[in-house]
């Protein structure tokens, strides 16, 4: 099963880190936890320069609906909040943590052993105090997408395990290893919403986590959907056309055409907090890219800094051209190696100098290749074109707000047109 | 010969335009719109550039309200002040006074120099702005990729180097290159104000130090000595225009701005020239 348009990008990249088991990284000296983890408002720091702190303790409190907790990474004491070059490639605050060692603390929550018979409510509430948000890319806070408006039916919950970004295999790692986890994770995801059988959608390149997972599929109620390979499958619209044949409406969201979907380190992570009650503190992030020494996957706590990573992964064998964080699709490009962990960093990307080419754009041919990639069904080569003449109204009418940025136009474009970019530029200015 | 059939066709014509007419002029009659002649003769007078500066949406719609009596000519920053004058005349109504504005760009650092990567994409402000936070070091400097160049209906900004300079003599203050402007580089000042401070990143000194040498870094040399002429606000200190102040060429020589940030607009160009010769050399 898939999606109308697409691509495939050649040479995934998945070879290098996809055999590699997770290993759970030693501990650091300091750890810098950011703030602006989650998309909408940060959440809102309760320590203070020189406080103690435990393990999985709760260090900035989510402030208001669209926001997430944070807790500590590590036992030892707070350095401050302090100003740290952020993912987004200008400084970010974040809190800094001087781990004492000993790594230690109590999980801060009552484990649910008995989830199956209690009150999704309760369930619900554990999401939104272990701080738990999508941990694909978006770190969209999950609590909300559980929380349906009245007149809302949810009747299908769809665990991404696509993971079509060309190198990453942190999910991959993740579902092979521990299937139970997000089985568990997407049977409780289930009962919280109220749907029956959740589905896990997995492209079919990854036939061994496939394998595993269905050995869970009878005893929490879940079933696996085999995916094609085709980039972007992990995209949330795509993946619900997918795997139910829905459209999403132009401008809507998931819920309008009954779905709600999420990524299944989510559900990993929801799992440890019902069962063990500890909140989101580390994830698995791939370390890879053609000049890092030895590519794989590790656990880091939330704050590592990326050049702790990549000494974990044995350093680069050459200079990097270019270091990403997520995949080479949707990732975005940084200028430090001091750049921390955030629960939205699947992968840290080390390209070399050669594939970051500067192309010179001409004019657009009109060839129409880059229509037949847009999986939104749009048409990027006219919006580009009229945002190019200034002609945003234009670009209006022909949805360029459904753009959702994966790039498909810009790599299949022959002439290497910066499409997204433009597209970007014509959302911000009507966002105005 | 048979002359019947051209007649016939002669009056079948004749009598056929006639009727039309008729027609035409009865719904002329009907549908006609009014129009004001004021109106008419105040948007004859306008410049015609329909740059928005009035506020309204161009100088039609700044007619309309022009002859309601709703706003003065002098309301219109583009017109001089015989253009002024003369509509005032024509329409009969008072000249009225406005301040005079206009903008500058309030940086003066070469984006090349204070570079932190390598961007190859859409050749505009917005866009570059967007990515990461801009290709420079500076968070508030300007891009100097043209974005209000091309937006200014009068071609008052000329990118020097790659940091943009606006030409006095051609800028009307239509504010329509500050709306423009992603980071907010661009200000609208009193026409009459000489001086300005050519710094727009609120940083902190040191830190602005790293990458920039032209920036503001916060002494508070030109505060101590004019007082409220100047005001700080972060680490960066700006003419007080909001309270009339103009700074004379006396004072700031008494300053002496110690990182050469307060210009007159005229040194400023000049600057800009000479450093785009010195490249070349």
């Amino acid at each position: 099963m898939t999606f109308s348009g697409g691509i495939h990008p050649v040479g995934d990249g998945k070879e290098l880190s996809c055999h590699q088991a997770v290993r759970t990284a030693p501990l650091l000296e300091k750890y810098f936890v950011l703030l602006a983890e989650n998309a909408g408002k940060p959440p809102v720091p309760v320590v203070k320069k020189g406080d103690k702190v435990k393990k999985y303790q709760l260090i900035a409190r989510a402030d208001g609906f669209v926001s997430a907790n944070l807790h500590a990474p590590t036992s030892g004491e707070v350095g401050g909040i302090v100003e740290v070059p952020g993912p987004m490639g200008v400084p970010a605050a974040a809190v800094e943590i001087i781990a004492d060692g000993e790594d230690a603390g109590e999980p801060p929550f009552e484990p649910l052993l008995n989830w199956e018979s209690i009150d999704p409510e309760i369930l619900k509430q554990r999401v939104i105090d272990a701080g738990l948000v999508g941990m694909g890319g978006a770190s969209f806070p999950s609590h909300v997408k559980l929380s349906p408006p009245p007149g809302k039916e949810i009747d299908t919950l769809i665990l991404n395990g696509a993971e079509c970004e060309p190198y990453l295999t942190a999910d991959h790692r993740l579902m092979f290893e521990k299937p139970e986890k997000v089985a568990r994770g997407a049977a409780i995801f289930g009962r919280i919403l109220g749907v029956r059988r959740p589905v896990i959608g997995v492209e079919i390149n990854k036939g061994d986590a496939i394998e595993a997972l269905e050995r869970f599929e009878d005893r929490f109620g879940i079933s696996v959907v085999p995916l094609l390979v085709r980039y972007p499958q992990g995209s949330e619209k795509q993946l619900i056309n997918a795997v139910t044949k829905r459209a999403v409406r132009s401008g809507g969201l998931p819920m309008d055409a009954g779905c709600v979907v999420q990524n299944v380190g989510t559900a990993a992570a929801l799992s440890d907090a019902v069962m063990k009650g500890i909140p989101l503190v580390e994830r698995i992030v791939t370390v890879t890219g053609d000049v890092v020494f030895s590519p794989g996957n590790w656990k880091l706590k939330l704050g590592t800094p990326a050049i702790e990573a990549v000494k974990l992964a044995g350093g680069v064998t050459e200079e990097p051209g270019k270091l990403i964080f997520g995949g080479p699709m949707m990732g975005f490009a940084q200028k430090s190696f001091e750049v921390p962990v955030a629960k939205n960093t699947s992968g840290i990307l080390l390209l070399p100098t050669g594939v970051s080419v500067n192309y010179e754009a001409s004019g657009c041919i009109r060839c129409g290749r880059c229509v037949q990639g847009c999986p939104m069904n749009l048409m990027p080569c006219l919006l580009s074109t009229a945002i190019e003449a200034d002609r945003f109204d234009l670009a209006y009418q022909n949805h360029v707000m459904d753009c959702m940025e994966c790039g498909s136009c810009a790599y299949v474009c022959p002439d290497h047109r910066p499409l997204v970019q433009n597209i970007r530029r014509a959302k911000a200015e009507l966002r105005k | 010969m048979d002359n019947t059939i051209l007649l016939y066709a002669a009056l079948l014509m004749g009598i056929l335009g006639i009727v039309l007419g008729v027609i035409i002029a009865v719904f002329v009659k009907l549908f006609s719109v009014k129009s004001d002649p004021r109106v008419d003769l105040a948007l004859e007078l306008l410049p015609g550039a329909n740059c928005g500066g009035c506020g309204k949406a161009g100088c039609a719609d700044f007619a309309k309200v022009l002859a309601a009596g709703e706003v003065q000519p002098a309301n219109c920053p583009v017109s001089s002040s015989e253009q002024i004058a003369a509509i005032s005349l024509a329409l009969g109504i008072d000249a009225g006074e406005v301040e005079r504005m206009q903008a500058v760009v309030c940086c003066r650092s070469d984006i090349g120099e204070v570079r932190k990567m390598n961007y190859n994409g859409v050749q505009d402000c917005v866009a570059a702005n967007m990515v990461a936070g801009g290709p420079d070091e500076c968070r508030y400097g300007c891009l100097g990729l043209g974005t209000c160049a091309r937006k200014c209906p009068f071609g008052a900004i000329e990118i020097i180097g790659q940091v943009a300079v606006v030409h006095r003599e051609l800028c009307v203050g239509c504010g329509k290159c500050a709306a423009a402007c992603p980071r907010g580089v661009i200000k609208l000042v009193p026409a009459d104000s000489e001086y300005h401070i050519y710094c727009n990143s609120p940083e902190k000194g040191a830190n602005k130090r790293h990458f920039c040498k032209a920036g503001c870094i916060g002494c508070r040399k030109c505060e101590k000595l004019c007082g409220s002429k100047f005001k700080l606000s972060g680490f960066l200190s700006q003419v007080n225009y909001a309270d009339g102040a103009v700074v004379s060429g006396e004072e700031v020589r008494s300053i002496h701005c110690p990182v050469g940030c307060l210009l007159s607009v005229e040194e400023r160009l000049e600057a800009a020239y000479n450093k785009v010769k010195g490249n070349k050399k």
